[in-house]
């Protein structure tokens, strides 16, 4: 069974944690780390971290470097873009990204 | 014939035929053969007694049989030479197997000397030489309650140390009026011996052994010529060693007066094919019973195969060590022999120091020096003496407590030509040529010259001299945290305390740049709880910490959290005993007993962590910080209260110290320990402050550490009373917090601090700083506001609501799975997971 991808509301986004993160999880069962940096920048990643296979993403460290926002593995430590995905210690890896939007206060998520 | 091998047959694998063995083998075109007779391959005889502090054969070991496969060595062991045909060149073997040879290299070594006493040969009379020796030793100790070295030479100290650490009561009998008696002159002997006397060795001396016999209360009696007696259940033979030259003898090489096969300066025998090197060799008429000088043997043995010209030339016979916690260095001329030397001599008897150094006629050069209780200067001194650097005006300068202007010998005063690694041989021009090949810091020098990986004594000066270096060539040693901060740890620190800055986003703002990131961040939350300890998942701070701090527990391979409650010395009640087996049984929990006395439970899901802490809480357990860069435990023995050896009521000071420092945020973790007793139930040295008890109170070591790099702790004060040791504790463990880099132990840090131990004695001890009461307050004020960061947690409706795998859902993640091994649980692995993984991630490769 496959589910077609749609705009998905997850929660109100009072439920995010500044600079940090929390996770949610998508109607085909995939999980989605969430971080809001500063204020307003909402960013969503894939939860599952590729070196350690945990879902654990959500619980890592945000860092910034040259101005580029990443999350580092609670694991082992491997840094990912939150734009992008891509893994700045390994380029063999990358994590899925997804759209986010806030419509009524609430985050949507395209998944 | 030309083109085959040389065949290179080295008979004997010890330290120093390893070294050949290891030298020969970079040089290719030679059949290497490795004839020993023992049954193991080359292990490291230096460190033999830390066989009795836990190391295994294994650990001592300096090849394996796959290393010497791998780089093309023949190896037989239980293969004892007992034949050599010099004109055919040949060996031939017990078995009666031969070996044909180019090259011979004798590296036999030596054997410990027994003297000829009537009953020497009886039970438990051992000596102290091979891993059979000590297993031996071992299990003599485990009948018998007394033990005596023979022999108060630098070996049989150790021997005697082995005896202590197996619990018995422990004499050395010494025929000499003093102890050490080769390194050491009168007075520093003597305070050796008091003070070695005062941690419970007794020590006889100018003691004759007549014979031994049948006991009355131990297994032996000892009968001395001058008529006293001594019983013993175990006796230790230490009174020097001899060369295994046996072979030599009857096969013709020409031999010293009181044996050794006498070599050239090339250690080449008196037969053209014949080499020996290290213990069973004679050079000069003299016998290195060092492992430096055989390595530099061996060096000179493999060049001169391949047609060098590197010489044997004596080599430098001054050492420097630890004898049962006592600093003891000997250089050179340490009796003063050299026709019209001066000495200056600075004793301390209330500190137990003794220095003496030894200057030439003119003052302007170091002979030789001796170092009692404080071998502080012992690197300089050496320096000194090995390169003939010229003396400044008042040497004596150079051994007295540092009132005034100490002058100090910079590296940079050293020339190209000085040894800074002796074990190895590595000099200052050796680290340049490293640099110039382009080693960019100490590790990088270390791993392509090898130094500092014999004995370790050298490290603190080869870091300085490559800092040095480096600074030199305008490399600057950058000690920036990370791209945010152009401070250090340290200078943080400062800036934190000094502004009170109580937030990373003000610290930032202020004075760095940019949103921070892994490295600043906990680094920032570790500053900001060690100086104001606030609570550490306020909303300033959640988003700094790790997730170990983040969710209060370790997190484990799956993803999953460890719940470790607090046991206080490990000690606990039934009832708490009993609940945290309910707690681990209702929810499943894996169950092991830790190396810090007390209970860890795994494979919590985070969001079961509230409900079992509540559980724990309530039934009068508080978090154990076991995940944080915090105090973890203090172990401890039950010390008098239970004990018949107890000399001090551990117990009571362990729960005492592990309530006060508990939730003090560090640079690193924090382990301590409290013994009861010198036997070290609680193996208080290996941890960064380890308190032992004795009969006047507490014996305080410092920046011991087990783990990845083992370090035996400083001892840092004796018989202190239990105010004294709080206050010592307090000042030492927040100079470490004020001062050390993030995730830096206190064993690291001590090693790289400048000026040592000696430095935070005077810190510490001395107020030189004029900040020890600044330290206690700020100790006193993280004992003050300390609060369970587990019960403040559960007790806030905001905090619970951060242990939900997921913000939109209450289902929990369905890839943690587990099986069953050995009735408890473990993380499903690979295939046994039924779900498997719902995410993969993108494959950039195939993009």
């Amino acid at each position: 069974m496959t589910i077609e991808n749609s705009w998905q509301t997850i929660c109100p986004t009072t439920d995010l944690i500044k600079n940090s993160g929390v996770c949610a999880l998508l109607a085909n069962e995939e999980q989605v780390a969430l971080f809001q940096i500063g204020n307003d920048k909402i960013y969503a990643v894939s939860n599952f971290d590729p070196f350690g296979k945990a879902n654990v993403l959500y619980r890592g460290l945000i860092g910034e470097t040259k101005g580029e926002v990443y999350v580092a593995s609670p694991l082992l430590k491997q840094r990912f873009y939150l734009n992008s995905g891509a893994c700045l210690d390994d380029d063999a890896f990358a994590i899925k990204t997804y759209q986010t939007r806030v419509t009524d206060g609430k985050l949507e998520i395209f998944g | 014939m030309n083109t085959q091998a040389q065949k290179i047959v080295v008979v004997g694998n010890g330290m120093v035929g390893h070294h050949f063995v290891d030298e020969m083998a970079k040089h290719a075109g030679y059949e290497i053969t490795v004839l020993s007779a023992e049954d193991r391959l080359a292990y490291d005889r230096v460190h033999l007694s830390e066989y009795f502090s836990g190391k295994t054969a294994d650990d001592l070991a300096m090849t394996t049989p796959a290393y010497y496969n791998e780089i093309g060595v023949k190896f037989f062991t239980n293969a004892k030479v007992t034949h050599i045909d010099k004109a055919k060149k040949v060996v031939t073997t017990e078995a009666g197997k031969t070996y044909a040879y180019d090259k011979l290299v004798m590296a036999t070594g030596s054997y410990p000397f027994v003297p000829p006493i009537p009953g020497k040969e009886r039970d438990h009379c051992l000596v102290y030489r091979t891993i059979q020796d000590l297993e031996d030793i071992q299990a003599s100790a485990k009948t018998g309650k007394v033990g005596v070295v023979v022999g108060g030479g630098l070996l049989g100290l150790e021997a005697a140390n082995a005896l202590k650490e197996l619990g018995l009561e422990t004499h050395v009998v010494e025929f000499a009026p003093q102890l050490m008696g080769v390194q050491l002159d009168k007075d520093g002997g003597a305070l050796l011996r008091s003070m070695i006397e005062g941690i419970g060795v007794q020590v006889h001396t100018q003691k004759a052994t007549s014979e031994i016999v049948d006991g009355e209360e131990c297994v032996h009696r000892m009968n001395f010529a001058d008529g006293s007696h001594l019983e013993t259940d175990v006796i230790l033979f230490s009174a020097g060693i001899r060369p295994y030259d046996n072979l030599a003898r009857e096969f013709d090489l020409a031999l010293g007066e009181r044996g050794g096969i006498v070599i050239d300066n090339y250690c080449k025998s008196s037969d053209e094919s014949i080499y020996a090197i290290g213990e069973c060799a004679l050079w000069n008429n003299f016998i290195f019973g060092l492992v430096a000088p055989g390595y530099t043997m061996a060096k000179v043995t493999a060049d001169n195969i391949i047609g060098g010209e590197q010489q044997f030339t004596g080599a430098d016979m001054s050492t420097k060590l630890k004898l049962m916690g006592i600093d003891v260095g000997s250089i050179g001329d340490a009796h003063a022999r050299t026709q019209g030397c001066k000495s200056y001599v600075y004793s301390n008897q209330p500190d137990q120091i003794y220095k003496k150094i030894v200057v030439s006629a003119n003052g302007k050069e170091l002979l030789g020096a001796v170092l009692v209780g404080d071998t502080s200067e012992y690197d300089a001194l050496l320096q000194y003496a090995l390169n003939g650097i010229e003396l400044p005006e008042n040497p004596d300068g150079l051994i007295l407590p540092s009132s005034g202007e100490k002058p100090t010998l910079g590296v940079d005063a050293l020339p190209n030509t000085a040894t800074i690694c002796s074990c190895l041989n590595v000099t200052k021009g050796d680290i340049i040529a490293a640099l110039d090949c382009g080693a960019i810091d100490v590790g990088e020098v270390k791993s392509s010259t090898k130094a500092g990986s014999g004995c370790g004594g050298c490290a603190a000066l080869l870091k300085k001299v490559t800092d040095h270096e480096l600074a030199k060539r305008g490399v600057e040693i950058s000690t920036d945290l990370c791209e945010h901060f152009a401070y250090s740890r340290v200078e943080l620190f400062h800036i934190v305390q000094a502004q009170q800055i109580k937030t990373f986003d003000l610290l930032i703002e202020k004075h760095g740049s940019g949103l921070g990131c892994e490295i600043c961040k906990p680094a920032t939350a570790s500053i900001l709880a060690s100086v104001w300890n606030d609570y550490i998942l306020k909303p300033d701070h959640v988003s700094l910490q790790d997730t170990n701090d983040v969710f209060l527990g370790n997190m484990q391979k799956d993803g999953t959290y460890s719940v470790v409650p607090r046991m206080p010395g490990g000690e606990v009640t039934p009832d708490k005993l009993i609940v945290i087996g309910e707690v681990a049984k209702e929810y499943n929990l894996y169950t092991k007993v830790t190396g810090g006395q007390r209970i860890d439970l795994f494979g919590a899901r985070v969001d079961q962590l509230p409900a079992i802490w509540k559980r724990l809480i309530d039934a009068g357990m508080e978090t154990g910080h076991a995940y944080g860069k915090s105090l973890r435990t203090v172990k401890s023995c039950v010390g008098s209260t239970w004990c018949r050896y107890g000399q001090q009521d551990s117990m009571a000071m362990a729960i005492f110290l592990e309530d006060r420092y508990k939730g003090l945020r560090s640079p690193h973790k924090i382990k301590f320990a409290v013994s009861g007793c010198t036997r070290e139930c609680a193996e208080a040295q290996s941890k960064d402050i380890g308190i032992i008890a004795t009969e006047n109170g507490w014996n305080l070591y410092v920046s011991g550490n087990g783990g990845m790099k083992p370090r035996h702790g400083d001892l840092f004060a004796i018989d202190l009373d239990d105010q004294t040791l709080v206050k010592y504790i307090d000042r030492y463990l927040m100079f470490y917090v004020r001062t050390a880099d993030r995730l830096t132990r206190t064993s690291v840090w001590l090693e790289n601090l400048e000026g040592g131990l000696a430095y935070m004695e005077k810190i510490v001890k001395d107020d030189h700083l004029g900040i020890n009461a600044e330290l206690e307050n700020q100790m006193q004020n993280v004992v003050d506001t300390y609060q369970c960061e587990w019960k403040t947690t559960i007790e806030s409706e905001d905090q619970l609501k951060r242990f939900r795998q997921f913000v939109n859902s209450d289902t929990v993640d369905n890839n943690i799975e587990f099986v069953t091994e050995r009735d408890q649980i473990r993380p499903a692995q690979g295939e046994e997971k039924k779900y498997g993984v719902q995410i993969q991630a993108v494959d950039l490769t195939s993009a």
